[in-house]
């Protein structure tokens, strides 16, 4: 199998090609399988430019662990994707290498940030890609190209070779055609490395095996916080019908409630530019990629950052250094780090009621117009159903649901931590639907 | 809790950035537009909740002091050729070119 690069025409969603790339075995599930991996991923023989250019060509000396683990399992690796810069956003608009296109409708954006590794499964280049999540950046563009995306536990998957954006969030994710082929690549990825400290030494159950479990023995919640006055009524119609479908089957449905969801997006946009202002301090010029000269060392990090960093990296730069600053941290982040441990005590609370699953829209609305959305706030609304699972740690899937205006739209199924098993068994149900 | 010009130049030199004149004024209304929308969190009564619970994760222990090596594609002097006591030597400043070691 080869990864069809004519189906990227046009698109933008890919930022360097490997045609010569080899499986590294004979044989293994996935053998000759094409897989993307989005560019904040190490890769030796495709740069790693984090869709910036302060990266632009630079090629990592070693690779992801999940890069390897892929490559073990007999898996191609193709190309590497588009993506928002450093994964700061919600659209892929924000990459130094321009927006990338929904195969869908070429006019609006893929989402983001994996907006590139979407597309490409969407149009049809891979069947698998590999994408990162911060706040919903596998999930949300998923939802937005009418394929399956992905956040496993935080701890789950080695983050060893992933570039730091927030280091308490994220998380590599999949991104594929269906709920089995997710639960496949998902379970080559998995498991403990010793290269990453915060990956958990937990065993990793077979996933595939979830498909066959009944429907019947799944109690489903329905946070009513997920179903705001203001949503989209097609996009809670379709949601209700899965539902009532999946009622149907046999499941429990259960109105819940996780009371402090609304505030996950102020507290996501302290924690996440919080973290991001130490974990991008390190691109000064010295040692990677960019140099511009200046007058001095300081004029050289501020001339090389000013001119390497985008719009957004370098607002949410900003903003987390000032509400990491003096005067300001117990106002803004002591108090996001609180709150994020109420979001957190919410789904404990839901879960240990016995609870299997939770079943919410992944995004208030389908995929809008490129251009469409200038105010950063309003993008950062995108994240509104999904960024709660990453200040949680919590695991949660994206799959297709159907379509408003012709548009795909995703419905989330978030699980305990390391209950993989329950979330892919839901999304299996839903798929089957 | 308004940011001001000051606050932002000040940032930006924390930050390692310059932020030109010209682009101050948009900065400063879009960091505190932004921020309105944080002032939701100062109404949330957090007594005795404590903020270093991370994300409740599982806990990390501690492994034994040694581990793996970092996996090199190729060797080390192909990408980092030059070294002295034991560090790195990165690209020299220009304006330091004329400076004795």
């Amino acid at each position: 199998m080869k990864a069809d690069f004519a189906r990227a025409a046009g698109l933008n969603i890919i930022l360097a090609e490997d045609p010569e790339a080899r499986p590294s075995v004979d044989h293994g599930p996935l053998h000759d399988i094409p897989v993307a991996i989005k560019d904040n991923i190490a890769t030796l023989r495709m740069p790693t430019s984090c869709g910036s250019r302060i990266l632009e060509g630079y090629i990592s000396p070693y690779e992801a662990t999940v890069v390897s683990r892929l490559r073990a399992a007999g898996a191609v690796i193709a190309c590497k994707t588009n993506m928002d810069e450093f994964a700061m956003g919600s659209s892929t608009e924000h990459s130094a290498f321009g927006p990338a296109r929904n195969p869908v409708d070429p006019t609006r954006v893929p989402g983001g940030s994996s907006g590139g590794s979407a597309a490409a499964v969407a149009a049809g280049v891979v069947p698998i890609a590999l994408g990162s999540e911060t706040g919903g950046s596998v999930r949300q563009p998923a939802a937005f190209c009418g394929v399956v995306g992905v956040k496993p536990t935080y701890g789950r998957v080695s983050r060893f070779g992933l570039v730091a954006f927030a280091s308490s969030l994220d998380q590599v994710g999949v991104l594929a055609r269906t709920v089995d082929d997710s639960a496949l690549a998902m379970q080559i990825i998995a498991g403990r490395d010793p290269m990453d400290a915060t990956s958990a030494d937990i065993p990793v159950p077979e996933y595939r095996a979830a498909a066959a479990r009944p429907v019947s023995t799944l109690t489903i919640g329905r946070p009513r916080e997920y179903f705001p006055d203001a949503l989209d009524p097609a996009i809670r119609a379709r949601c209700d019908d899965v539902l009532a479908k999946l009622r149907d089957a046999g499941a429990t449905i259960r109105d819940v409630s996780l009371p402090h969801s609304g505030l996950a997006i102020p507290v996501y946009y302290i924690i996440a530019p919080a973290e991001a202002s130490s974990n991008l301090a390190r691109f000064d010029g010295v040692r990677y990629g960019l140099r511009v000269t200046g007058d001095g060392l300081t004029a050289m990090y501020e001339a090389t950052r000013s001119k390497g960093f985008g719009a957004e990296v370098t607002r949410r730069i900003l903003l987390g250094t000032y509400v990491l600053s003096a005067g300001y941290y117990d106002a803004y982040y002591k108090k996001a780090q609180q709150v994020r441990a109420l979001i957190t005590q919410d789904f404990h609370t839901v879960f240990n009621s016995g609870v299997d699953v939770l079943f919410t829209p992944t995004t208030p609305t389908p995929a809008f117009k490129i251009g469409a959305v200038s105010d950063p706030y309003e993008m950062y609304l995108n994240d509104i159903f999904t960024c709660t699972a990453n200040l949680a740690g919590n695991p949660a899937i994206s799959v297709p649901i159907g379509t408003v205006n012709g548009l795909p739209i995703g419905g989330q199924i978030i699980a305990p931590h390391f209950g993989e098993e329950a979330m892919f068994a839901a999304a299996y149900a839903v798929e089957r639907l | 809790m308004a940011v001001t010009f000051d606050d932002v130049r000040h940032i930006a030199s924390l930050a390692r950035l310059s932020v030109s004149e010209e682009r101050l004024p948009a900065l400063v209304g879009e960091l505190n537009a932004i921020l309105a929308h944080m002032e939701a969190l100062q109404r949330v009564d957090v007594s005795g909740v404590p903020a270093d619970l991370a994300a409740g994760m599982t806990p990390m222990p501690l492994r034994a002091d040694g581990g793996e090596q970092l996996r090199l594609a190729w060797p080390r002097e192909e990408f980092a050729p030059d070294m002295r006591d034991g560090f790195y030597l990165v690209p020299r400043l220009a304006t330091h070119e004329d400076v004795d070691e």
